[in-house]
C-alpha cells in the first residue's frame, strides 16, 4: 500500500514542479497549492498506513486496548494544512494585487524592482 | 470530564510532576512576551499614537528577558521547558542552550535598534497598517526558532516569521514592493515546504521530532536509514532560507524594496535564522553527515562569498550593494559550518552574530544616506561627509566591520574561520575568505568614496534636518561592533563553549532527558 | 444581492450559524469540533450576512474591527498559557476549575480559554480578509 502512496506523492510533486516552472503567476500559485498537498500526503504516508482504530481511550480504562492508528502525523498535517491555507490566501491576494498594479501575470515582465539602465557612477575620483 | 479514572496509573514517565521554577519560565517567556505585546498592539488599532511607545518598551523588555536567559544558561547549562506538562519525546519541548540564547539576545538587540529607528521611518499610515504588531510577531517567530527544541515546532516558527515578514514587506504597497514580495514570497514558501518535506522524511525514519531524541537515535540508525538524503534536503532548505549561492536570488531581488527599517530587520534576522537552523541540524543532529557533505558545503560557501561580493561590486544602488554583502557574509558562515571543529563552528556563530549587528546598521546608514542625499544610487548621491560628519564616521566604522578589518567585530570571526580552514588544509577556502574580504573592502571603499567623500557637483548643499533619533540605533550598533572588536574575550569564550555544547550535546540531552529518560 | 428570499432568510441563517459555531467551539474539548472549525463557521455566517446586506452592515454589526477581535483572541490564547505560571506547572498545562452555578457544576479550563482565543483569531483574521475581498468584488 505504501508503494502506491509513494507513487501518488511522486505524481503530486511532478505536477507541482511542472506548474511552478510556468511563467504565469496563477499557475505558479496552483503549483504551490499542489506542492502543499503533496507534502501532506508524504507526511501521512511517512506516519505508516494502518487500518487500526483511532487512538481514543474508552471510558473506565486507563490505557489503549490494542494497536491504534498513529495520531501524530495527522496533527502535523493539520498544522501544515492551516499554514499552507493561510499562505495560499495571502499569495492569492498578492498575485491579484500584482496583476492589478503591474498589469501582468507573466513573471518575465515583473521587473519593476530591477534596475533599469542606471547611469554609470563616475569612474574616477 | 478530565478527572483521572483511577489513581493507580504511574504518570511520571509521561508528565512533569514536580513544580516548575521561575527560571524554567525564562525559556518560554521571550515568545509569550512577544505574542502578548503584539496582541495588545493589534487590539489598540485606534490608538496608533501609542504603538511606538508600547512596541519599544516591549522590545526593551525582550532584550532584558533574553539577557537574563543567556545569563541563566551560561551559569546553569541548557534549560528545558515542556509544553502542557508532557515530557519529551511526547510533548513539544523548548530547550535553550548557549547558541540559542546568544542568537536570541542579539536578535532582540537588533529588533530594539529597528524599533527605535522606526520612530522616524514609519509614518502614521504605516502604523495604521500594523507595522508594530507585525514586528512583534516577527520577533515571536524569530525567538521561537532560536529557543525551540522540536524540529516540527521549528518549522512552525519559520512560518510565523515568514507570514509576518510578508506583512512587513508589502507595507506601503508600491509596485516595486509588490514585485519584490512576489519573488520573496514564492521562493521562501518553496524553501519552507522543502523543510517540511525533510521533516516528514525525518519523522518517517525516526518516529520522533524532538531534537535531543533525534540526536540520541541517529547513531543507531546510521547504517540502515537514508540519513544522507535527509541531511542534503535540510541543507538545501536552510541554504535557500539563508540565501546561499545557487539559491540566493530572491534576496537581492527583494531586500531593497521595502521600508529601510524593514530591510534592516530582515538583513539582521531572517537569513541568520536559516544559518542557525543549519548549524543546529548539521552540527548537533547529523555530525557524521556534515562531515561527508563538507566539501559540497565549502564549495557552496566559497561561491556564495565570491558571487555575493562581485554582485556588490557591480551594483550602484546603496541598498542593493548591501543585499549582496548579506549574501557574501552567508558564504563565510557556510564555510565555517563546512570546516567544522570548534574553530569553524565557533567562527560561523561569531560571524552570524557580527553580521546581524553590522548589516542592520548598514541598512540604517543606507536609509539615513537616502534622507540626506535624496536618493539611493551612489551615482547621484554625493557629499554626505560634508553634510554630516558624525554619520559618515559611524558608517565608516560599519564598513570596516563588514570588511573584516580590525579593530571591529568582523575581524575576529574572519581570523577564526581562516585559521580553521588552514588547519584542515583547505587553503583554497581560506583564500576565498580573504579574497571576499578584500573585495568587500573595495566595494565598501567605492561606496564611501563616491557617496561620502566625493564633493557635490552642485556646490553649497542645502542642509537636511536629520531627526536625531535615527542616529541613536546606528551609533549603538556601531559602538557595539567596536566594543566587540576591542574586547572580544567574554563573547569569544561564550561562543567557544556554545560551539563545544553543539559538538558534544550531552548537556543538551541531559536537560531534555534528565537521568537518561525513556529507553 | 437583490433576491428577497435570500435577504429575508440571511439574518436568521446568520444567527443560527453563529449559535452553531459557539456550540461547535464548546463541544470541541472531548468530541469533534473546536475553535478553528467553529471560527470558520462563524466567518461563513458573517460572509452570508455580508453578501445579503452589504459589508458595511456587517462591520457595524460586529462593532469591533475584525483585526481587533483577532488581537483579543491572540491575547486570550497567550494568557491561557501563562495562567499555569501561577500554578507552578509548565506553560500551556490545562487547568480546570468547577464552579457551581445554581446547583449546576460548570467545568471551566484554560484549554477552553485557549480554544476561545483560537476561535476569535480565526473569526477576526479570516473575516477581515473575506470582508475586504467582498468590498473590492462589489465595486
Amino acid at each position: 500500500m505504501e508503494a502506491w502512496f509513494a507513487l501518488l506523492v511522486g505524481i503530486f510533486f511532478t505536477v507541482a514542479v511542472y506548474l511552478m516552472l510556468s511563467k504565469s503567476i496563477i499557475r505558479v500559485l496552483l503549483g504551490v497549492a499542489v506542492l502543499g498537498n503533496a507534502v501532506n500526503l508524504l507526511i501521512f504516508t511517512g506516519g505508516r498506513l494502518t487500518r487500526d482504530v483511532p487512538p481514543v481511550i474508552a471510558g473506565g480504562v486507563d490505557t489503549l486496548g490494542g494497536p491504534a492508528a498513529n495520531a501524530l502525523p495527522q496533527a502535523l498535517i493539520l498544522t501544515a494544512i492551516v499554514i499552507s491555507f493561510s499562505f495560499f490566501a495571502f499569495l492569492l491576494v498578492l498575485a491579484w494585487r500584482a496583476y492589478e498594479d503591474l498589469s501582468t501575470d507573466n513573471t518575465d515582465e515583473m521587473r519593476v524592482a530591477e534596475p533599469v539602465k542606471e547611469p554609470m557612477p563616475p569612474l574616477g575620483y | 470530564m478530565a478527572v483521572p479514572t483511577s489513581s493507580s496509573v504511574d504518570l511520571s514517565a509521561a508528565l512533569v510532576l514536580g513544580p516548575t521554577t521561575g527560571a524554567d519560565w525564562l525559556v518560554i517567556l521571550p515568545v509569550a512576551w512577544c505574542f502578548a505585546v503584539g496582541a495588545v498592539l493589534v487590539m489598540l488599532r485606534r490608538a496608533v499614537g501609542l504603538h511606538p511607545i508600547i512596541a519599544v518598551a516591549g522590545l526593551v523588555g525582550l532584550v532584558l528577558i533574553d539577557a537574563l536567559l543567556l545569563g541563566h544558561v551560561a551559569a546553569h547549562g541548557p534549560e528545558t521547558m515542556v509544553m502542557g506538562r508532557w515530557l519529551p519525546p511526547f510533548g513539544i519541548a523548548f530547550t535553550v542552550d548557549l547558541t540559542g540564547a546568544l542568537f536570541a539576545l542579539v536578535a532582540a538587540i537588533v529588533a530594539l535598534a529597528g524599533g527605535i529607528f522606526s520612530l522616524a521611518d514609519i509614518n502614521d499610515s504605516g502604523r495604521r497598517y500594523g507595522f508594530y504588531p507585525f514586528l512583534m510577531l516577527l520577533m515571536a517567530g524569530v525567538s521561537g526558532a532560536f529557543l525551540t527544541g522540536d524540529i516540527f515546532n521549528l518549522y512552525v516558527w519559520f512560518e510565523v516569521l515568514l507570514i509576518s515578514s510578508f506583512g512587513l514587506l508589502v507595507l506601503g504597497s508600491e509596485p516595486e514592493q509588490i514585485d519584490g514580495t512576489v519573488k520573496y514570497g514564492f521562493l521562501n514558501l518553496v524553501a519552507t515546504t522543502l523543510f517540511l518535506v525533510a521533516t516528514g522524511y525525518l519523522y518517517a525514519v525516526f518516529g520522533t521530532l524532538n531534537m535531543a531524541d533525534i540526536a540520541r537515535k541517529a547513531e543507531g540508525l546510521r547504517g540502515s536509514a537514508p540519513l544522507m538524503t535527509l541531511t542534503a534536503l535540510y541543507v538545501l532548505a536552510f541554504g535557500m532560507k539563508a540565501a546561499a549561492f545557487p539559491v540566493n536570488f530572491w534576496l537581492p531581488a527583494s531586500y531593497h524594496t521595502p521600508r529601510v527599517v524593514v530591510s534592516a530587520l530582515f538583513a539582521g534576522l531572517l537569513t541568520k535564522v536559516g544559518i542557525y537552523a543549519l548549524i543546529r541540524v548539521m552540527v548537533m543532529l547529523f555530525p557524521v553527515e556534515r562531515e561527508e557533505l563538507s566539501f559540497v558545503m565549502a564549495l557552496a560557501g566559497a561561491l556564495t562569498m565570491i558571487v555575493g561580493v562581485l554582485g556588490a561590486l557591480a551594483q550602484t544602488d546603496f541598498r542593493r550593494i548591501l543585499g549582496y554583502l548579506v549574501v557574501s557574509g552567508i558564504g563565510s558562515m557556510l564555510a565555517g559550518i563546512a570546516v567544522g571543529g570548534p574553530g569553524g563552528i565557533g567562527g560561523a556563530i561569531f560571524y552570524a552574530l557580527h553580521s546581524m549587528l553590522v548589516m542592520t546598521g548598514l541598512y540604517f546608514a543606507a536609509g539615513i544616506a537616502a534622507r540626506l542625499g535624496g536618493g539611493s544610487s551612489i551615482a547621484t548621491v554625493s557629499g554626505l561627509y560634508r553634510k554630516n560628519v558624525g554619520f559618515a564616521a559611524l558608517t565608516l566604522m560599519l564598513c570596516f566591520a563588514v570588511s573584516g578589518l580590525p579593530p571591529f567585530s568582523g575581524f575576529w570571526p574572519k581570523v577564526m574561520l581562516v585559521k580553521a580552514a588552514l588547519d584542515i588544509g583547505a587553503w583554497w577556502l581560506a583564500a576565498a575568505l580573504l579574497l571576499a574580504g578584500f573585495c568587500t573592502v573595495i566595494a565598501t571603499g567605492r561606496l564611501f568614496l563616491l557617496a561620502y567623500w566625493r564633493d557635490e557637483p552642485g556646490a553649497a548643499a542645502e542642509t537636511v534636518r536629520l531627526p536625531p533619533v535615527v542616529l541613536v540605533p546606528l551609533a549603538g550598533l556601531s559602538l557595539l561592533t567596536l566594543g566587540i572588536g576591542l574586547y572580544p574575550e567574554p563573547l569569544l569564550a561564550t561562543i567557544q563553549s556554545a560551539a563545544a555544547g553543539l559538538a558534544e550535546p550531552s548537556a543538551y540531552l541531559n536537560s531534555v532527558f534528565p537521568a537518561g529518560g525513556l529507553r | 444581492m437583490k433576491s428577497v428570499i435570500f435577504r429575508t432568510v440571511a439574518p436568521f441563517l446568520t444567527s443560527l450559524m453563529t449559535l452553531f459555531s459557539i456550540f461547535v467551539l464548546l463541544r470541541g474539548h472531548n468530541e469533534p469540533g473546536g475553535g478553528f472549525i467553529g471560527g470558520l463557521i462563524a466567518v461563513s455566517a458573517l460572509a452570508i450576512y455580508g453578501i445579503a446586506h452589504g459589508v458595511e452592515t456587517v462591520r457595524r454589526a460586529i462593532y469591533f474591527h475584525p483585526m481587533a477581535i483577532a488581537g483579543a483572541g491572540l491575547l486570550a490564547a497567550t494568557v491561557a498559557g501563562l495562567i499555569s505560571l501561577f500554578a507552578h506547572v509548565p506553560f500551556m498545562t490545562g487547568l480546570w476549575i468547577y464552579p457551581s452555578l445554581f446547583g449546576v457544576e460548570i467545568p471551566l479550563s484554560t484549554v477552553m480559554l485557549f480554544d476561545t482565543g483560537v476561535y476569535l483569531v480565526v473569526v477576526g483574521a479570516i473575516s477581515s480578509v473575506a470582508l475586504s475581498l467582498e468590498e473590492r468584488g462589489g465595486e
